[in-house]
């Protein structure tokens, strides 16, 4: 076991935001679909922060926390959309929603 | 002999990977809520991570904005929706299988971006320790333009909100 270093954060980064492509490309539920488009913006500052913390810098953590407001209004306004097209549609689910498919 | 910040590198990170996995696919229940708990739990995990990389305020804002005001929201809309339907409909194979060959294709990036890379040169010296105070110095000096134009988005962010949930007018 050896003392985690920039390449451990970022491995672990990298996972989890396969688990997050993972989820919004399989799942089928608009609101899971949702919850892994935040798991992907975690791993993004989860690797920012480290480079933050290796370079001893503070950019990247500012960088963060814009990252962390600009994903709090954008799951409000997203989730107001999902709310609105269950309004209209009675649905909350991917395949239902394919009026554009070609 | 590993110390304790490394032993807790390992849990945490462990324990990160595993809810999020939980959440993303969770093999015994299909329910958003079950997601939505995992999600939480991911979040926590990955505050603690930012208190081992002595981003002390990003972890405390962590927890407070997403593991507390978005996950409510979500959980909100969940049970706003009638999700009892969800839980029938069968996974898609096609998609399973198109979505985890995208996933192979970026996870075979990423590590051959890691491999290839050459180590940081350690950047010895004083770390950036309890980093409130040098961060809100630097977010009202050098980012103090992106700081108000951040602002301006969650105004327009809570209008868009209202205007979308308002029932239509005659």
């Amino acid at each position: 076991m050896i003392t985690p270093t920039l390449q451990h954060y970022l491995v672990v980064s990298g996972l989890l935001f396969c688990l997050g492509l993972l989820g919004v490309l399989a799942r089928r539920n608009l609101l899971v679909v949702y919850m892994s488009l935040e798991l992907m913006l975690n791993a993004a500052n989860l690797a920012l922060v480290a480079f933050s913390h290796f370079n001893n810098q503070l950019n990247g953590q500012v960088m963060v926390f814009f990252i962390i407001t600009v994903a709090a209004a954008e799951v409000a306004v997203g989730l107001a959309l999902i709310v609105a097209i269950y309004r209209k549609r009675q649905t909350a689910h991917v395949e239902d929603l394919s009026s554009l498919k070609f | 002999m590993p110390t304790l910040p490394d032993l807790l590198f390992y849990a945490l990170a462990g324990f990160t990977l595993l809810f999020g996995f939980l959440c993303v696919a969770n093999p015994f229940s299909r329910n958003p809520v079950t997601s939505a708990m995992f999600l939480v739990l991911t979040i926590i995990s990955m505050a603690g991570l930012f208190v081992l990389l002595q981003a002390f305020f990003l972890a405390a804002v962590q927890v407070l904005v997403y593991a507390g005001a978005v996950m409510v929201l979500f959980l909100f809309v969940i049970m706003l929706l009638d999700i009892k339907e969800e839980e029938r409909r069968r996974l898609n194979k096609a998609a399973l299988g198109i979505g985890g060959v995208a996933v192979l294709a970026i996870a075979g990036l990423l590590v051959r971006a890691l491999v290839q890379a050459t180590p940081l040169a350690s950047a010895a010296g004083q770390r950036a320790e309890g980093s409130t105070k040098p961060l809100g110095r630097l977010l009202f000096t050098e980012y103090l333009l992106p700081f108000e134009i951040l602002s301006v988005l969650l105004l327009v962010a809570m209008v868009g909100v209202i205007l979308l949930s308002k029932k239509e007018m005659k």
